[in-house]
């Protein structure tokens, strides 16, 4: 208990001490969550009037984030994978970021979910027991339970890594490698229950979609660790971490192999919905060519199919991808193409057309966009808080003083 | 063409009158929602108390609490209170549902100054709710749409409506070229009209992926919300391939003067901002056998409502002896809203 109390009084020192661009960069994101608080609290009080949602497109910016966020808490375990069970050693030094930015996307899968809510004041009756949680019927209480359980495998295995390491011990294995091994069937999990969530729609032909489970873990594990790549590089630069190039150059192997993959389903998608055109066919329409004067999404679609494009073949030649410029380009590339991909290209087009064939467009108001940039700010700044303590515990610089 | 009453009075599902009607003599009837429900209210009793302090600055509990709000104000404070608490209308007991209605006329008259009338009516035994819309008949005119927002006390605001009327040009019946927003004199020349609304299925696709069960299919085979459990998701509104749900994404305002004040607690009560609502057949006037207000609006007789089990109703007699069908039945959803012709 001791220890644990000066776990926390030590995590709290070293989080809110640092250099002056850690210092700007946690007041940019506090300035930024004050703007996403203020936002909220429009919303709050007018209602989701207050964003570009209708009864026609019920679903916008809020869930499309959230759906993108889960395939970035579950590419955690493609660092997962090697390092505890496969036992690749150089994915050590990168297993606790990958989990940090896991925990992260979750809050803010959980805070998007939150926002988008009707009645956020009446979310206990969601609480199995005070509550009445429609498990197993219901995908959406599926989604709750294995976020939440993911968000928990994800807090305690760390936890309980880097509390050994604070009192220079050796963590028991035997301990830490069953939850391990939940992880990373909990990883998948979570991605697919959360594409069954829309799949399992037949009243939204775009979604009921069988390889939609499937293409959201090749993007999800694509996107994910494309971002642990960035991550990595900005935590090398910035602090005195040693992340050798071997495990850079092994994470953006996984990236291309799922980025691959992803194009392959990508094609496979197309084909489906041009090759023979049918009514299920609109969304598809609406999304890549506009129906008439209402073409909201045609310029986001071809700029992710374009970057999408670009960086998976940039990643596909050795001579490209070992050229650390370039690979970082591409991660980003990847990382915005996939984003567009899973969200507005995604969760927008299942409700255009609407059930009766009406094309209504969507456009977030302000309030949304501050609001989702809020929440991108406070997963940014857990993340800063995460690294900022586990990096100098893991290098043995940060240790407990009996 | 009145929807034909089979049963009568006394036959109703018990809904206020168990046992010997005396709350201490201890002979109520062992309800099943008692052994169901006992727990589960116990915990929230105990939230209640936990989060009480928590929740001091959220205003309800401090005026309860402060010496200068009027008894008024703290009466409304600690009614408030006790609703926020109460749980899903599906797993109350009689007693509870009994109290609750009482307590949100009594919320409506501290706030209002007049009073409503609120029903908790239960399910009519041997009766299942059936509706038969007349493609040849329906010349678009809308009074439906407008009688079934003042039953309903929907929105003025948004416009909010349950139902859409779409007009077609003749030769074709795709929704898709369809137009349901439509302003200009009708019957237009060349064109046909069709009404949708929510068809009340018997494999409702919105029931089973509301994540807390605040929406069912009722024993008379209505679909109804509970709006006071409603998270507002909006999942629901996902699922539904027929458009049938509407959300409050403001405050839903009806002036005084219009409220419609004989209401049910699963029909036209007032919602409130962020909970879904829909048509529900007019529980409120349906279960004390009455046509719902489309029904009786419309000036042509497109509209046909009725009791599907009873044989010698028109919405059978429309069933068996015209050439029906229902829209989108390859999904499976058994919508309980057939189309005809003459």
């Amino acid at each position: 208990m001791k220890v644990a109390l000066s776990m926390i009084s030590d995590g709290f020192k070293e989080a809110t001490n640092g250099s002056t661009a850690y210092h700007i960069w946690m007041s940019v994101l506090t300035l930024l969550m004050l703007f996403g608080a203020y936002s909220y609290y429009q919303q709050i009080v007018h209602g989701l009037s207050a964003t570009g949602m209708t009864d026609r497109v019920s679903w916008g910016l809020y869930i499309s984030n959230f759906t993108f966020l889960v395939g970035v808490a579950a590419a955690a375990v493609m660092l997962v994978l090697p390092t505890y069970i496969l036992k690749d050693v150089d994915f050590s030094q990168a297993v606790l970021i990958g989990e940090g930015l896991a925990v992260s996307a979750l809050i803010m899968c959980l805070a998007f979910v939150t926002v988008d809510m009707g009645g956020p004041a009446r979310l206990w009756h969601i609480i199995p027991g005070i509550g009445s949680l429609n498990w197993p019927n219901s995908m959406l209480a599926w989604d709750v339970l294995v976020l939440n359980g993911y968000l928990f495998i994800n807090l305690s295995i760390p936890f309980y890594l880097l509390y050994h390491h604070y009192q220079g011990k050796k963590p028991n294995k035997s301990v830490y490698l069953p939850g391990v091994l939940l992880s990373v069937f909990w990883a998948v999990g979570i991605h697919l229950v959360t594409a069954f969530l829309y799949a399992g729609l037949p009243a939204r032909p775009f979604w009921n979609n069988a390889l939609l489970g499937p293409r959201f873990l090749a993007s999800a594990f694509a996107a994910g660790p494309a971002l642990i790549i960035l991550v990595l590089a900005i935590i090398r630069k910035f602090m005195d971490y040693t992340i050798t190039d071997k495990t850079i150059d092994k994470i953006a192997m996984v990236v291309t192999v799922a980025a691959q993959v992803n194009l392959i389903m990508l094609g496979s998608e197309l084909f489906k919905e041009f090759y023979s055109i049918t009514h299920h066919s609109s969304s598809a329409l609406y999304m890549f060519f506009g129906v008439g004067s209402k073409n909201a999404l045609v310029p986001w679609i071809w700029t992710s199919i374009g970057l999408n494009l670009l960086a998976t073949i940039a990643l596909t030649f050795n001579r490209f991808r070992k050229n650390h410029i370039i690979l970082y380009i591409s991660c980003g590339l990847l990382f915005i193409a996939i984003w567009i991909d899973k969200g507005m290209g995604l969760i927008i087009p299942g409700f255009i057309p609407g059930p009766w064939g009406d094309v209504v467009e969507y456009f977030p108001t302000w309030v949304e966009v501050g609001v989702t940039i809020g929440i991108w700010s406070l997963g940014a700044f857990v993340f800063s808080i995460l690294v900022k303590v586990a990096v100098p515990i893991e290098m043995g610089t940060l240790r407990y003083k009996k | 063409m009145f929807f034909k009453r089979r049963k009568k009075e006394e036959e109703m599902a018990p809904q206020k009158t168990e046992g010997c009607g005396s709350d201490s003599c201890g002979c109520k009837q062992p309800d099943g929602f008692d052994q169901v429900i006992k727990k589960p209210l116990d915990r929230r009793s105990a939230l209640k108390g936990l989060t009480a302090g928590l929740l001091a600055g959220t205003g309800f509990l401090n005026s309860s609490c402060s010496a200068t709000a009027g008894d008024a104000d703290k009466e409304l404070a600690s009614l408030k209170w006790n609703e926020y608490f109460k749980g899903n209308y599906q797993l109350m007991t009689a007693e509870e549902k009994n109290d609750t209605v009482n307590r949100l006329e009594k919320m409506y008259e501290l706030n209002n100054g007049g009073k409503i009338n609120l029903s908790d009516t239960g399910a009519v035994k041997d009766v299942l709710y059936g509706y038969a819309f007349n493609i040849s008949k329906c010349q678009g005119y809308m009074d439906c749409v407008n009688a079934c927002v003042e039953e309903n006390n929907q929105d003025r605001d948004s416009q909010m409506q349950y139902i859409r009327i779409h007009e077609f040009k003749k030769g074709q019946m795709n929704f898709e070229m369809a137009d349901d927003n439509f302003y200009h004199e009708v019957p237009a020349a060349g064109h046909f009209y069709m009404g949708t609304q929510c068809f009340h299925c018997e494999n409702p696709p919105c029931v089973d992926v509301c994540p807390v069960k605040a929406t069912w299919k009722e024993k008379d085979g209505i679909v109804v919300i509970d709006y006071d459990w409603c998270i507002g998701c909006r999942y629901c509104q996902a699922a539904c391939p027929y458009d049938g749900r509407r959300f409050n994404w403001s405050t839903p305002h009806v002036p005084e003067n219009e409220l419609n004040k004989d209401q049910h607690y699963l029909g036209n009560r007032p919602r409130k901002k962020g909970v879904m609502e829909k048509c529900t057949f007019c529980i409120q006037r349906s279960r004390n056998g009455e046509n719902p207000a489309c029904v009786e609006a419309c000036p042509t007789g497109a509209r046909i409502f009725g009791n599907l089990l009873d044989p010698d109703s028109t919405i059978r007699w429309v069933i068996e002896n015209k050439k029906v069908f229902r829209l989108k039945e390859d999904l499976g959803t058994e919508p309980k809203f057939w189309y005809f012709m003459d």
